[in-house]
């Protein structure tokens, strides 16, 4: 039990979340950061499905990283990646049909995440599965934490709610406040993001 | 067999044989899970399909179920109208009509359900739903506060023939017939427009009380086809119920 928690382990698990976050220091799955942040709702969902394909496709390439072929080994993740996708998406149609509705196109598009991709050919290639299974978790929250942030901030500024309950009250409207229609464009998440790596570096500038 | 796994796994024999199982499983593993769930996918498509005619009759909240039994005692009937199939409903006793429309939005297709009242001249309630808009954004037609701005609303104004029910950019709405759209989804937002008035204009022979020499007979029974102060011969309506006559 206490080499499976070991302080190499913590690293590896919480290194991600902060120090090696996935989008505010890879600059990883950016795309994905614009499209579905502009309420909170589906940031958390998105960042939640895809911290569990990264875990388990982690696990599984792992698990089999001394069987796959150097030249091929690209395509074989692909290939565990969409099967672990195609399953996850079938799975919540059938006994989570709201999820699944909600998310629509999303959970498809977490097959063309760089951050999988990157997780795979950097760890679990190299290491064992329940590293693995921690990295994977570790960036899986990394990423939903950048896109919870930026969600948060969308959808405050943009509509005045969270989790589509108003929070702005009325009267600041009624002095004169107004939602800022150019939060809700995908444009301005990009200026969110960089907005959030900026903070961080500047937090982190003596560690480097 | 002493060859070690390193050096034999880099042979061109070893590439195609672990590619070809490797792509076997998963296409058996893929096929396996998609027909064991495929019930179960169809039963929660048809379910959503009977809650979405409910919303659009202001009948929410139901899960389960609750919606297959609610659907079953609300929805009486299904009436022909060409080509396409209306819903006859009725909520607290008052007979409804819920027409199934079809439209684009931006990314992809949009849906939804219109129930209109017996006199065929105002909406009771409304239901849209899309494939693939932009979440937080043409995504929100699919949001209550959106559909039951539509409630109420009279279809036609002065031509009882062209439908004037339809949706404009937010906050230029001047008759009772234009809707406001959802801010920053301008394109999702005419998609809608375009659905809502095109779409009820495909029911009009339905709307307008349905075909005249049908529905002329001055007194006695009513079936679905025709609407509140018209009545017709039991033979002509087919398979259609009979309405009670106020």
């Amino acid at each position: 039990m206490s080499k499976l928690f070991s302080n190499e382990n913590k690293e590896v698990f919480l290194n991600p979340l902060n120090k090696n976050n996935p989008i505010a220091v890879q600059v990883l799955g950016i795309c994905s950061a614009l499209a579905v942040t502009s309420q909170l709702e589906p940031a958390i969902v998105m960042g939640l499905s895809v911290t569990v394909i990264t875990a388990f496709s982690n696990v599984i390439i792992s698990l089999l990283r001394n069987t796959i072929p150097n030249r091929i080994r690209i395509i074989v993740q692909l290939v565990v990646v969409a099967a672990l996708v195609t399953i996850v998406s079938q799975i919540l149609k059938a006994y989570v049909y709201d999820v699944s509705v909600a998310l629509s196109v999303y959970v498809g598009l977490i097959i063309t995440n760089c951050i999988l991709m990157g997780r795979l050919e950097a760890f679990a290639m190299q290491n064992g599965p329940w590293e693995s299974f921690l990295d994977g978790i570790g960036n899986g929250l990394g990423y939903a934490l950048i896109l919870v942030i930026v969600g948060f901030v969308r959808e405050l500024l943009g509509f005045g709610t969270l989790f589509g309950f108003q929070v702005v009250p009325d009267i600041c409207y009624e002095w004169g406040y107004q939602n800022n229609g150019m939060m809700t464009m995908p444009a301005m998440s990009l200026i969110i993001v960089g907005c959030v790596i900026w903070a961080h570096r500047s937090i982190n500038k003596e560690e480097k | 067999m002493v060859m070690n796994l390193s050096k034999l796994k880099e042979t061109n024999t070893y590439i195609i044989i672990y590619a070809t199982v490797m792509v076997i499983i998963v296409a058996f593993l893929l096929a396996f899970i998609s027909s064991a769930l495929k019930p179960t996918q169809d039963a929660n498509v048809l379910r959503d399909t009977k809650n979405q005619i409910l919303i659009s009759l202001n009948i929410t909240g139901l899960k389960g179920v609750a919606i297959d039994q609610k659907f079953a005692q609300v929805v009486t009937d299904t009436i022909q109208v060409d080509d396409k199939v209306v819903y006859q409903a009725s909520v607290d006793g008052a007979t409804k009509y819920v027409l199934p429309v079809k439209g684009r939005g931006l990314w992809g297709g949009l849906w939804g359900y219109i129930s209109v009242n017996d006199d065929r001249q105002h909406v009771f309630g409304t239901y849209f739903d899309h494939e693939s808009e932009t979440a937080g954004l043409g995504a929100r037609i699919k949001e209550r506060w959106f559909q039951e701005q539509f409630n109420g609303k009279p279809i036609f104004t002065d031509n009882p023939q062209q439908v004037a029910l339809t949706v404009v950019k937010k906050g230029q709405s001047k008759a009772e017939t234009e809707i406001d759209g959802v801010t920053g989804a301008t394109l999702t937002s005419n998609g809608v427009a375009d659905m809502v008035t095109n779409g009820l204009q495909a029911y009009i022979s339905f709307l307008s009380g349905g075909d005249a020499s049908t529905c002329s007979k001055p007194e006695g029974e009513r079936c679905g086809k025709c609407k509140a102060g018209m009545s017709c011969d039991k033979a002509e309506c087919g398979e259609s119920e009979m309405v009670e006559q106020d």
